[in-house]
């Protein structure tokens, strides 16, 4: 037991300064935030230039959000593994930190990076596509809530599986799409929903399979993790 | 010096896609004792070492460390292919490494030990502007900030200038009285003595 601490707070400690190291890293270089505000800057102007004044259906619009969505997150979210194989300093955090407390620990980052990154997303689709109303709007924030930590969840150990491929830019997405598929057409569908004014009642089952989304992949994550993690 | 220190390896194979590196690796060495690892270029001293760390695993055999407490306080490693968090400078290094092993950080501490390593002037430099012998003693201040049961030390003496060397031996020295030292060498110059020996190439 280290210094006395507790084994439970010796972890957390863990956990908030493998966080914290990813948090100050990006803030020094902004590689991950910029990789992802230029994705959904230019993804969102090729929308606008394509639809011009014309209208799209609420099906079309909520679909090309999560679109953006999912592409952002696929241009960024795999940095917080891919950084450290590429500098090499996965061996120093595999000597240090217990494997738990890394996953955790990047889990965190990705989560208050998707989270940002979906509301700047979600602020500039609603402000500039023409027809994207939200009529209910507790449907709309919960979807987008509880999305967001189902798409850090599942990017995070997508991440650490591909850090290590000679491939990982192309084998990112494809290998995250079959993953997040049950994910995307939820928050889809949530989203239809929510543009078209339903009752929240009536988006229950999207969230209830987004909740089952989540503690699946957060557990069986958490539990693979180490053999992912350690060769 | 912990006399119920031991670190154990029984019938260590490691194979990468098919390819034996070595097998049949035993050893034993315990408290202020040096085990050295010698063996051609590819015979597999730094993929021992790995093993040795617990952040690799023999595709063979035991290897176990016993009254060492925490795995995670138990290893420090410098190594070549061992890097710092380089955008970040070498005293904040010692921090992420304190709290890594979700331990508390004595800045105190951890002031003297760069100040020892000959990097007192620059705690608050960016290690990535750093020459390669600079950061080889910042792996010295990370390696030794949680007091080692066992030091791994590979190529120890690598990119440093005589007054490196000279802290090396120092701290090879202050292990033995600690622990266990594993030094993985092919210049027998880098340690000043030793009492058990592990020769990878009789192990292919």
């Amino acid at each position: 037991m280290p210094h006395g601490r507790s084994r439970a707070g010796a972890f957390l400690l863990s956990v908030r300064t493998v966080f914290l190291k990813d948090w100050r890293s990006e803030l020094r270089t902004r590689y991950a935030v910029s990789a992802l505000l230029m994705f959904v800057v230019t993804t969102i102007a090729i929308i606008l230039f394509s639809l011009g004044s014309e209208g799209a259906s609420p099906d079309a619009l909520a679909g090309m959000l999560w679109v953006v969505i999912f592409f952002a997150a696929m241009s960024g979210l795999s940095r917080t593994f891919v950084m450290e194989e590429e500098r090499g300093t996965t061996l120093t955090l595999q000597l240090a930190a217990p494997p738990a407390a890394v996953f955790f620990g990047k889990l965190l980052f990705n989560l208050v990076l998707v989270t940002g990154i979906n509301a700047i997303t979600v602020l500039l689709y609603a402000g500039f596509i023409n027809g994207f109303v939200i009529r209910t709007m507790s449907i709309f924030a919960v979807a987008v809530a509880l999305g967001s930590i189902a798409l850090a969840a599942a990017s995070t150990v997508i991440a650490a599986i591909i850090a290590r491929a000679n491939t990982r830019g192309t084998l990112y997405p494809v290998l995250s799409f079959p993953i997040m598929l049950p994910l995307l057409l939820s928050v889809i569908e949530a989203t239809r929903k929510a543009s078209e004014g339903a009752y929240f009642a009536e988006a229950g089952g999207e969230f209830q399979l987004l909740i089952s989304y989540i503690v699946v992949v957060v557990v069986s994550s958490s539990m693979l993790f180490e053999y992912i993690w350690k060769d | 010096m912990n006399g119920a220190l031991r670190l154990t390896g029984r019938g260590l194979r490691k194979e990468f896609d098919r390819r034996t590196v070595f097998r049949d690796v035993d050893f034993t060495a315990g408290a202020g004792e040096t085990l050295l690892i010698t063996g051609r270029n590819g015979s597999g001293k730094s993929t021992l070492v790995r093993i040795m760390c617990g952040v690799l695993s023999p595709s063979a055999g035991t290897i176990a460390l016993e009254g060492a407490g925490d795995p995670h306080l138990r290893a420090g490693l410098v190594a070549p292919y061992l890097q710092m968090f380089e955008e970040f400078s070498p005293l904040e290094n010692l921090q992420i490494g304190a709290g890594l092993r979700g331990m508390h950080f004595d800045a105190g501490r951890a002031r003297e030990l760069l100040e020892r390593v000959g990097l007192a002037g620059r705690l608050h430099d960016a290690v990535r502007t750093f020459s390669s012998g600079m950061k080889q003693r910042v792996k010295y201040a990370f390696a030794l900030q949680h007091d080692p049961a066992v030091l791994l030390l590979d190529e120890p003496a690598a990119n440093l200038d005589e007054e490196g060397i000279a802290l090396t031996r120092a701290v090879m020295a202050e292990q033995r009285r600690r622990g266990v030292l594993v030094v993985a060498t092919n210049d027998l110059a880098d340690v000043e003595t030793f009492e058990r020996r592990v020769d990878l190439n009789a192990a292919r």
